[in-house]
């Protein structure tokens, strides 16, 4: 296995580029390196991007969004308080992911390119609108996260392409989010089901929303349906019974070990309605 | 595949050593360094038995490769103590009883010093998540709370 350090990202799709073997990308390394131990991967090239000049910052976008480089940790993500209070919902699911351990090394970027349909941070991204900036042999281009996965453990990204950037778009005003997900224990587990939502009020009406769904298909979902449920609305009790219902029509899960057809179909409609009201009562001004 | 050639830091001294691209630090720490409290439990970043800090920041060292570490600065088990004088969370689990056949102790230790110093007074609820990565098949954990929190009183009288 060759070790690679590059210094630019242009430089790392080169060498990811000109690789004829099995590559890898390196930030956290909590995917990799377990492939790697168990023998299930060891790639011929694994290209650590750590020492990229900002893959370690969190900055303020002109906008007002946020810009987050491939290296930020889970842990740093939970400690920026400013980032927190404005989207703590997409922090909240990042730091659902493993242990203190794990915190401190896995990476927005990395559960992403993992391509789990369970991986925790993606519904957040999803609902917050958040774009991966892809950079490859032909430059850079912004690609909406939904987009990203393409099924279990596979991603639109072609050779020599990797994520340089996620963007977290402005919180603006009156806005809140929310992520929960279903574990048969209290911490350190895979999601069952996921979900993200995201929304803006205008009064007590919702103005604008999405919802996005984990481990209830190949990939985490952005689904309008659930959206078009509650925009307009003051979320009261039918609208949840809608928001409910279109969330579970959403889904196409798998039975495994860890749930049923029949029950991940059903929290799905739970936990959407938990986590709208969440994020509700945060536009709403209650603090994370 | 020649060999790489690693400085790092480790307790505050330097350390260099040779080490195969696909070595962990673990590995590296054990083998190349002879730092041997650093334990392989799991070895997929379950268990937190290889816990140490990398650059200030609790990682699982079995999820880290040796050459990443090249100009890091590591923390173990073995730099807790000065000289033969215990640090408060030693003596505290020695006090407690916090461990059984200890194979967990260094990782618990190195975890339990990285909260401290972030949070010197947690709730027992927040010892107990930020330990969630730490396993032990033969405390209970409830001693390896009350030694925490215990450690954690005294420090914060002592300072």
């Amino acid at each position: 296995m060759n070790y690679h350090r590059p210094t630019s990202f242009e430089q790392a799709s080169t060498i990811a580029g000109a690789s004829d073997g099995t590559i890898r990308f390196l930030a956290g390394g909590t995917d990799v390196l377990v492939q790697l131990r168990a023998d299930i991967l060891t790639p011929d090239d694994l290209i650590d991007i750590k020492h990229i000049p900002g893959v370690k910052d969190i900055s303020r976008t002109d906008d007002g969004g946020w810009r987050l480089g491939v290296a930020v940790s889970g842990a740093e993500m939970t400690e920026h308080a400013e980032l927190s209070a404005e989207w703590p919902g997409l922090v909240e699911g990042m730091d659902l992911i493993g242990s203190t351990q794990v915190q401190g090394r896995a990476t927005l970027a990395g559960n992403l390119c993992n391509g789990s349909p369970a991986a925790d941070s993606v519904p957040g991204m999803i609902a917050a609108g958040c774009t991966a900036t892809v950079t490859g042999p032909n430059g850079s281009r912004e690609v909406p996260v939904e987009e990203i996965p393409t099924g279990p453990g596979k991603t639109v990204l072609a050779k020599g392409e990797l994520i340089s950037a996620i963007t977290i778009p402005a919180r603006g005003a009156n806005g809140g989010d929310a992520y929960l997900r279903f574990i048969p224990r209290t911490e350190m587990d895979i999601a069952v089901v996921g979900c993200a939502v995201n929304l803006r009020l205008d009064g007590d009406t919702i103005a604008q929303a999405r919802v996005a769904l984990g481990a209830v298909a190949p990939t985490a979902r952005l689904v309008a349906e659930c959206a078009d449920a509650i925009i307009g609305t003051t979320l009261d009790d039918a609208t949840l019974d809608g928001l409910a219902h279109a969330a579970s029509a959403a889904c196409s899960p798998i039975d495994d070990k860890r749930g049923t057809i029949e029950f991940r179909t059903h929290v799905a409609g739970v936990l959407a309605k938990r986590a709208a009201k969440i994020a509700y009562d945060r536009a709403k001004g209650a603090s994370a | 595949m020649s060999k790489q050639h690693i400085t790092a830091t480790v307790n505050g001294d330097e350390v260099e050593f040779l080490c195969d691209t696909r070595e962990t630090l673990l590995d590296c720490l054990r083998d190349h360094a002879g730092i041997m409290g650093v334990k392989e439990g799991c070895g997929t970043g379950d268990c937190g038995a290889c816990s140490v800090t990398l650059d200030g920041r609790l990682v699982c060292s079995c999820l880290v490769l040796g050459v990443e570490a090249d100009g890091a600065e590591i923390g173990t088990v073995e730099g807790i103590a000065e000289g033969e004088k215990l640090h408060p969370l030693q003596r505290k689990f020695i006090e407690h009883a916090a461990l059984q056949c200890g194979i967990c102790t260094p990782g618990i230790l190195v975890a339990a010093k990285n909260l401290l110093e972030k949070n010197p007074d947690p709730t027992e609820t927040e010892i107990r998540y930020w330990l969630a990565g730490n396993l032990c098949r033969c405390t209970g954990y409830d001693k390896i709370v009350r030694a925490v929190m215990d450690a954690a009183a005294e420090m914060r009288e002592a300072s």
